[in-house]
């Protein structure tokens, strides 16, 4: 099997200071890989240079194209990369107001992919967007809602439909259930582990929160200052984490 | 099926002095398709760990632990996560989901996994959780709010919806009343049946030997104090 | 009338040189803003300083010139700036659609077709049809150069999903010969079908210092959905003074009552109709009236 993203050698540095070095990893069809670290341990510079948001300063960022197999996203063309972050790609942000339209209707910020793809019928835009809103539990009579009239959870699953519509096969999240309630972090994550499955999507998830990681995460990778300190199955690495700062981040987690 | 040779594991904690604690040394055992092993021994012996260790939870420090043609001390994260998405099943002590999801769900989503359909993984779950007397009004509820013996049937339910041919029991029968006992007992024989290979550790002497073959003392498998 | 203290056409001559290479660039590639340097003109932003360079420019010395502010040559931005081209220029100028050279307007397209040998000057206030969802500049012009329009429609989904029909009735954005979408000014839509036409077509915005341009004979596909087409529309009724059934018209409210009359928005169009004899509902009393 091919891997869907083949991580190679990345490295960024931001003048003297390095915000990811020595980072390489495979993720294959279906699998979800969470990163976890401190705040300043590099894990969103690391996401935002896999995204195509930060251009590394070296290092390879494969991806299996359904067109041409795999290609190194770093080196191709901008509009190709874009081209990518619209279809195969999808990115959802800790803050849902960086990645929604504030002043468009929760249909339209639905629609926006699809219209970018082509998708010329209002009526089968309008449609595919009500599905959405369906699947991640908006009714459908608030279609027409700026999201500003919107709760931060129901935001954030507006922000996911949105970014789901045209059946990306990569997903990035930045801290998704951060700054949400407890108890709507819990439906988020259920909700994302439904569609993850459904959609057989991969996904690469940057939190803080140990929790999530265990819920959603296949694989963990632990970052530290910029470097990746550990590697391997979600709960092993938090059962029997075996370097000293993934047992400190561990031991560090209050118990409830 | 599960075959494990000269396996040891042993614990560096780091943030107390990189002390080391070694806790197990040179565990070695087989079992085969439809035999079931009970492990035995003292509290803290090692059961656990063990069990822990096949299902690559804990990481092994040396040795094989072969399922199938899998080496679970050596394998890739996505080999392991295949294994125990299609191979290797494990019903622990305690029930770990997602708040808010359905029992039903809950006790389907290993058949999901394999890519059984919906409705079908729905039946079955159903008639495990009606066999284990789940009372029905209480399927569309999560369990995260059942009582403790309720979450230890979900767990069982959601162990035996997908036929493992090999399979992992931490105490499955504990806290459990003579009826429901019996029929998680009657599951287990099945699977033996089926031919499943399972590993299992059993307090309830009655229940271990219903349905075990042989013993094996994980006294055995601990490291000589300070040799 | 010509104040020779002015250089022709109040610009400079370097001034009108790079203006011209921005035109020239425009037209090269139909649709792109082309960034130019916009000077002070003796007028406030707003009133036509982006036209009116390009007008500068465009204009020489045996040009006549014309000069129409929502179709009409009588408006005060309409003088003002005929005016300004009579003292710094010393062109002709005209009210006749037919008889210009150079037309600077401002919100319309004349109704009577133009030919190639005449330029039409559009005022621009914003020239990004992107800017209503996307503020940053860098982005739009990115948005253009990878031709990523899909925001556009956004627009256009926003407004079906809250009017039921494309309330979009002016500016509305089309995509110039299949690759950029412009903002066609704040020209009715019922004129966007008309800017498939023979003369060049110049745009200048001042305050945004962009300049683009529309060669003769390009295509103009004005943006819709499938099953939300375009439409030219217009008021449903015909001119109260020339009685003409296609061309724009404006709504003028006549007295408390709440009585009112439509007439055609070209005063020079229904004035050249009225004089070929075409009458409409209320086209002779007032005509009576007007030389009474």
């Amino acid at each position: 099997m091919t891997p869907l993203l083949e991580v190679r050698d990345i490295r960024k540095t931001y003048g003297s200071f390095v915000g990811c070095t020595d980072v390489s990893f495979d993720l294959y069809p279906g699998e979800v890989m969470g990163i976890v670290g401190e705040s300043g341990s590099g894990k969103s510079t690391l996401l935002n240079c896999l995204a195509g948001h930060l251009e590394p300063d070296q290092g390879q960022v494969v991806f299996d194209t359904l067109a041409d197999g795999p290609v190194d996203t770093v080196t191709m063309s901008e509009p190709e990369r874009r081209m990518l972050s619209r279809t195969d790609w999808a990115f959802v942000h800790q803050h849902a107001r960086d990645g929604l339209r504030m002043s468009v209707s929760a249909g339209g910020n639905i629609g926006e992919r699809l219209m970018a793809v082509g998708d010329r019928h209002y009526g089968n835009i309008r449609d595919r967007a009500i599905d959405w809103l369906g699947r991640v539990e908006i009714k459908e009579d608030r279609v027409d809602d700026r999201p500003t009239a919107f709760s931060g959870g129901m935001q954030q699953r507006l922000q996911i439909a949105r970014n789901l519509v045209t059946g990306p096969r990569l997903v990035f999240m930045d801290e998704p259930t951060g700054g949400l309630d407890v108890s709507v972090q819990a439906r988020l994550l259920d909700l994302l582990r439904g569609l993850v499955r459904e959609m057989g999507l991969s996904a690469i998830i940057v939190t803080h929160d140990l929790a999530v990681v265990r819920l959603l995460a296949d694989r963990l990778m632990v970052m530290k200052d910029g470097h990746v300190v550990e590697t391997g199955l979600t709960d092993q690495v938090l059962d029997d984490p075996q370097h000293a700062y993934t047992q400190l981040l561990v031991s560090s987690v209050l118990q409830v | 099926m599960i075959e494990l040779n000269n396996v040891s594991k042993s614990f560096t904690l780091h943030n107390q002095g990189s002390a080391v604690i070694p806790v197990m040394e040179g565990a070695s055992l087989k079992v085969a398709p439809g035999e079931c092993v009970g492990l035995v021994g003292a509290s803290g012996a090692g059961k656990s760990t063990l069990m822990r260790l096949i299902y690559g939870n804990y990481l092994a420090a040396s040795g094989q632990i072969l399922i199938g043609d899998v080496d679970v001390a050596q394998a890739e994260p996505r080999e392991i996560l295949a294994l125990r998405r299609e191979t290797l099943g494990y019903v622990s002590q305690f029930l770990r989901v997602v708040p808010r999801v359905p029992t039903l769900d809950v006790v389907a989503e290993p058949l999901l996994a394999v890519g059984v359909d919906q409705a079908k993984a729905r039946d079955k779950a159903a008639s495990l959780l009606a066999q284990l007397n789940i009372p029905e009004r209480l399927w569309s509820l999560s369990p995260t709010t059942f009582s403790g013996g309720e979450q230890q049937r979900v767990n069982i339910a959601r162990g035996f919806a997908y036929e493992y041919p090999a399979m992992l029991l931490d105490e499955p029968t504990a806290s459990l009343d003579a009826k429901n006992r019996a029929t998680v007992l009657g599951l287990i024989n099945a699977a033996k049946a089926r031919g499943a290979a399972i590993v299992g550790i059993f307090h309830d002497e009655a229940a271990r030997e219903a349905v075990c073959d042989r013993f094996i003392d994980v006294t055995g498998f601990s490291p000589q104090v300070a040799a | 009338m010509s104040d020779q203290n002015y250089n022709f056409a109040y610009l400079d001559e370097q001034t009108k040189r790079m203006i011209r290479r921005a035109i020239l660039k425009g037209l090269a590639i139909p649709g792109y803003q082309v960034p130019f340097a916009s000077r002070e003109m003796p007028m406030p932003y707003g009133w036509g300083t982006g036209g009116v360079q390009v007008s500068a420019a465009t204009l020489t010395p045996d040009d006549t010139f014309k000069v129409i502010d929502q179709g009409a040559d009588d408006t005060t931005n309409a003088v003002s700036i005929r005016k300004f081209f009579e003292r710094t220029a010393n062109v002709a100028t005209t009210e006749e659609t037919a008889k210009a050279d150079v037309i600077q307007t401002r919100h319309r397209i004349p109704e009577a077709e133009l030919r190639e040998d005449q330029i039409l000057v559009y005022q621009v206030p914003i020239p990004e049809p992107l800017r209503f969802l996307e503020p940053r500049e860098t982005e739009t012009r990115k948005m253009h150069a990878l031709e990523e329009y899909g925001l556009m429609h956004v627009k256009l989904y926003e407004d079906i999903s809250q009017h039921g029909a494309i309330a979009t009735s002016y500016a509305y954005p089309v995509k110039v010969e299949g690759r950029y979408v412009m903002d066609p000014s704040p020209i009715p839509k019922f004129d966007n079908p008309k800017m498939d036409m023979p003369a060049i077509q110049l745009f200048g915005a001042g305050r945004e210092q962009r300049i683009y341009a529309v060669p003769p004979y390009t295509k103009i596909v004005s943006l819709d959905f499938e099953d939300y087409p375009f439409e030219a529309t217009k008021a449903e009724h015909a001119c109260d003074l020339c009685g003409s059934t296609h061309s724009y018209l404006d709504e003028v409210i006549l007295d408390d009552q709440g009585n009112r009359m439509f007439v055609c928005s070209d005063t020079d169009y229904c004035r050249s109709r009225r004089a070929a004899g075409h009458v409409g509902r209320l086209g002779t009393e007032n005509e009576l009236e007007a030389s009474a």
